[in-house]
């Protein structure tokens, strides 16, 4: 390969012929000859490649898309983007020199306190990579906290974060077991958790709104069966402007996705994980956390803090292995809820409540649909059931232009004609119109 | 010296402003949506023009230092230079506007940019499978540690115990820990794996060896070959930690190594930003006996159509939601295509070239225990600032003062006053002359400048102890304290 004149005096300095003798020291038994890939492309064909690649693609902003699960399609403030992609925040790395690192500390801080006062915890760390290992972790914690041999998780949740405690508690040698739900509320269902809470078990994990929809009516029981159990409580932090915080009903650990706020849905990544505990186990919480301090001219400062809790310090001992985290994500998430502001987030929230509400009572009047198949409130996500095959439903959406819910036969078989549909701001009143003649002409 | 980081005093983006107390006109039980025990009393955020917070977080950045800024030679980081052109392309809605459980067939370009950056990894880890789901470095290697014990278990084995040299990353025994195993680290023998204590180490209980190579000190393990050999005789796995992987691209391969397990991370060797901590990606590659493990679900290319396969009864299952971190698999995607594979061995040349070169210049200056030939990074020690009464960390917050991000200091731990540094190949050698030239002032400074320094950044030495201690980690918790300590200013 041919060096640019400066690697030749750079080798020359070093007194070598050519850059093949400072990989001298790799064994020729191991050697490789290049790399069997393309040539490069310069950014005008990248561009252009990946445009048609991409092109077959149909996004949410090309097709009305009622996806939900644990993703949502918000809106996001063209401000957001200007700000997490200031090279200074988008380009530097975990910061482990305070005093050149301020603004990333202080947006993480911010992050930190935004997340506080809309859980009510005492202290939410800097981000977990997404709300389904923030569960795997939490159930970690819990057992840190609580001892025991195994844990408690509501049938209410998302396959995929299922899947993902499975693997966390299997590491730990923890055993997972399910709680049943109202079939009629979708809630908790309370005697089937006093008859599962016996000595071994560390925590229990519920959802409001859970993974079908409606809102947890009984947090506060579920808190005094607990005990002095831990309680893990995943949150929708859009539907905190608007609903009770789970700090109020005693939640130990509070976990989420803050890709709501000013995040795009990236087919489900980057997430960021939500993360918040009470102080009295913060020692034992994952992950970083940023505090306030200050400097020696004694002027307001931000830095990482009780680190001795992390593998760059503990190592074998630590209470989680996360290095990188979702720390840009946070910024987003700081950014985004100041731009809305407290006024503003509250409408967007309202208007995810009444656009679920209203197209819940649209879909229940087409005939063969009902909706919501759960009574209670919801934020803005429901469960549909229907007479046809949802498969089916689903196939003449998509000839349609219209990219339906979430199927749950799946994973659920006792809700097998049940469809999860989400709607958020991004809908139009049109949006909806389509969806429902299209489900009136195919029941 | 001409470095000055801009100086704001920003105020909480709660403080100063209108915080205004819930809406009165607002409905909040919604027309009774919501029922009455379960409506909001209270939210304190605060309420600002756009105009203000874009002020406000703009001023933030200019307190902040990324590699577009200048020199950032965190060793064991790889902070090189992020492809604008990325940042364009993730922003495409045929890109960013995607949900994870779409029918397959409406995002069949995703699917093809994953499979085919899966090709890739293999190529350049000489692997045959890759996983792209795991979110990060560390959580690749907790994915890969789980790969080891399900290979054990399906072969009827419960082997206890991971053995990793006292130079690997601090992730690598905290994921072999939250795997289930007990972690023996193995004392170094001049900066490399000690063969005999090895061998001596290995036995029936070894689920695996963890190792990066180059290790953290630069320096090529030249009895890898021997070392698979001992792990593999005792029938356990080869695993590769691949933060240090743009030392060897094209040169060899964690697969010619004969490693059986390696994670990527994309966030380090293929260019995509770091953004303050991340997002990042780790996927793992694994050799074909390993590939029924992977984590659920595979993409597969059938038919001419790209389809989801999780029925794979030996998965691990899932380590984390969906895909992975996509929108950082889209910016690796595009900067291996950039590259070429041409590219890419340029790219580790360049860098240990760099490496040594700087490591060169600085050579005289300090002492660099630990033989001469370098790759990416080399380590230093800052055993003579001792002399002075100085440590190596007044030494790194010295460099801030000339513009340059400090290196990793104080690791590892096998070097007293380690100074780790890893300069990347984007960088010029120019910078590199520069920094060398700041490291020899620095040292020829008084040592007070040192001991008070950072004197030019936005804020000046702080006082880190006091976080630990006051535990102050939100905006109301602050304001809890200042309270309470006004009211016991003023009694009554």
């Amino acid at each position: 390969m041919a060096l640019s004149e400066c690697s030749l005096e750079m080798l020359q300095y070093l007194k070598l012929k050519s850059v093949e003798e400072l990989f001298s020291d790799i064994p020729q038994s191991v050697r490789t000859d290049g790399l069997r890939l393309p040539d490069g492309l310069s950014e005008l064909e990248l561009r252009r490649e990946l445009e048609a690649m991409m092109s077959v693609n149909r996004p949410a902003s090309r097709q009305p898309t009622f996806l939900g699960a644990g993703v949502y399609h918000h809106f996001i403030p063209a401000a957001v983007k200007t700000i997490v992609l200031r090279s200074e925040f988008i380009t530097s790395y975990t910061p482990y020199q305070p005093e050149i690192s301020q603004g990333m500390l202080q947006s993480l801080f911010e992050y930190q306190s935004f997340m506080t006062e809309l859980t009510g915890m005492d202290v939410v760390n800097c981000s977990m990579y997404d709300a389904s290992t923030a569960l795997g972790e939490a159930v970690l914690m819990s057992h840190r906290i609580s001892g025991g041999t195994k844990f408690l998780m509501s049938r209410a949740i998302s396959p995929e974060k299922k899947l993902v405690a499975q693997t966390y508690a299997r590491g730990a040698d923890l055993k997972l077991e399910e709680v049943s739900y109202d079939q009629t509320t979708g809630a908790v269902d309370l005697n089937d958790l006093k008859s599962k809470l016996d000595q071994g078990v560390a925590g229990f994990y519920f959802e409001s709104p859970n993974f079908l929809g409606p809102f947890e009516q009984h947090a506060g029981e579920i808190r005094s069966i607990l005990g002095a159990k831990t309680m893990v409580v995943g949150v929708n932090p859009m539907s905190l402007a608007l609903v009770r915080p789970p700090a109020d009903y005693g939640a130990d650990i509070v976990v989420g996705d803050a890709q709501v706020f000013g995040s795009s849905m990236n087919l489900g990544g980057p997430m960021i994980g939500l993360f918040g505990c009470k102080t009295e186990h913060v020692r034992k919480m994952p992950g970083r956390l940023i505090g306030l301090t200050v400097d020696s001219q004694d002027k307001r400062s931000y830095c990482m803090t009780l680190q001795t809790r992390e593998q760059n310090i503990r190592r074998g001992k630590a209470t989680s292995n996360i290095c990188t985290n979702e720390a840009l994500l946070a910024v987003a998430t700081a950014a985004y809820l100041s731009l809305v502001g407290k006024s503003g987030l509250r409408d967007i929230a309202a208007k995810n409540i009444e656009s679920a509400n209203s197209l819940a009572t649209r879909i229940n009047s087409v005939n063969g649909f009902k909706a919501p198949h759960f009574k209670g409130p919801h934020f803005n996500e429901f469960t549909v059931t229907s007479e046809v095959d949802p498969l089916r439903v689903h196939e003449e959406l998509l000839s349609k232009g219209i990219h339906g819910g979430f199927q749950l036969a799946k994973d659920f078989p006792e809700l097998r004609n049940s469809t999860l549909y989400a709607t958020t701001e991004m809908h139009t009143r049109e949006d909806h119109d389509r969806l429902v003649a299209a489900l009136g002409a195919v029941g | 010296m001409s470095y000055h980081q801009a100086v704001h005093d920003v105020p909480s983006v709660f403080e100063n402003c209108e915080r205004p107390k819930m809406h009165q006109l607002f409905d909040s039980t919604m027309g009774g949506l919501i029922p009455e025990d379960l409506v909001r009393k209270e939210l304190d955020l605060p309420d600002l023009p756009e105009r203000d917070v874009v002020k406000h977080f703009i001023n933030l950045s200019q307190m902040n230092f990324g590699v577009d800024n200048g020199l950032y030679p965190l060793g064991s980081c790889t902070m090189k230079y992020n492809p604008k052109v990325c940042d364009d392309i993730v922003a495409w809605n045929t890109i960013a506007d995607l949900h994870p459980l779409q029918d397959p067939s409406t995002i069949q370009g995703a699917l093809r940019l994953m499979h085919e950056l899966e090709q890739m990894l293999c190529e350049i880890g000489g692997v045959d499978s890759v996983t792209l789901q795991p979110a990060a470095g560390a959580h690749g290697e907790y994915t890969g540690i789980h790969l080891v014990r399900a290979y054990h278990e399906a072969n009827g084995e419960s082997r206890k115990e991971v053995v990793l040299p006292d130079t690997a990353h601090g992730t690598n025994p905290a994921s072999a820990a939250m795997v289930g195993y007990d972690v023996l680290e193995l004392p170094s023998k001049d900066g490399c794996v000690d063969v005999e204590a090895l061998k001596s180490a290995v036995s029936k209980d070894t689920a695996a060896f963890m190792l990066t190579n180059p290790n953290t000190l630069g320096l090529f393990e030249k009895d890898v070959c021997e070392i698979a050999g001992i792990i593999h005789d005792a029938g356990a796995l080869l695993y590769y930690d691949g933060a240090n992987l743009n030392a060897i691209m094209g040169k060899t391969s964690p697969g010619k190594m004969d490693f059986d397990i390696v994670h990527f991370n994309l966030h380090k060797t293929f260019a995509t930003p770091h953004g303050g901590g991340g997002p990042g990606a780790g996927p793992v590659g694994v050799k074909k006996r390993l590939d029924e493990f992977l984590p659920v679900p595979r993409i597969v290319l059938k038919d001419g159509k790209y389809v989801l396969d999780s029925d794979r009864p030996k998965s691990i299952g899932k380590v984390r939601a969906f895909f992975g971190n996509y929108a950082v698999l889209v910016r690796a995607y595009a900067y291996i295509r950039l590259q070429g594979g041409n590219g890419l061995v340029s790219a580790s040349e360049n860098a240990v070239l760099n490496s040594n070169y700087l490591k060169e210049l600085l050579k005289d200056t300090f002492e660099m225990p630990y033989g001469d030939l370098r790759k990416h990074e080399f380590v230093m020690s800052g055993r003579l600032l001792k002399a002075k009464g100085l440590k190596t960390m007044d030494f790194a917050k010295r460099l801030l003062d000339y513009g340059f991000h400090a290196p990793t200091v104080y690791f590892p731990l096998v070097v007293d006053e380690a100074i780790m540094i890893e300069p990347t190949e984007t960088e010029s050698r120019e910078t590199l002359d520069q920094f060398a030239d700041a490291c020899r002032k620095i040292l020829a400074e008084d040592p007070e400048i040192l001991k008070t320094a950072p004197h030019n950044t936005a804020r000046r030495r702080l006082n880190e102890a006091k976080a630990a201690r006051d535990m102050v980690f939100s905006w109301r918790e602050h304001e809890k304290r200042m309270k309470a300590e006004s009211e016991k200013a003023t009694p009554g």
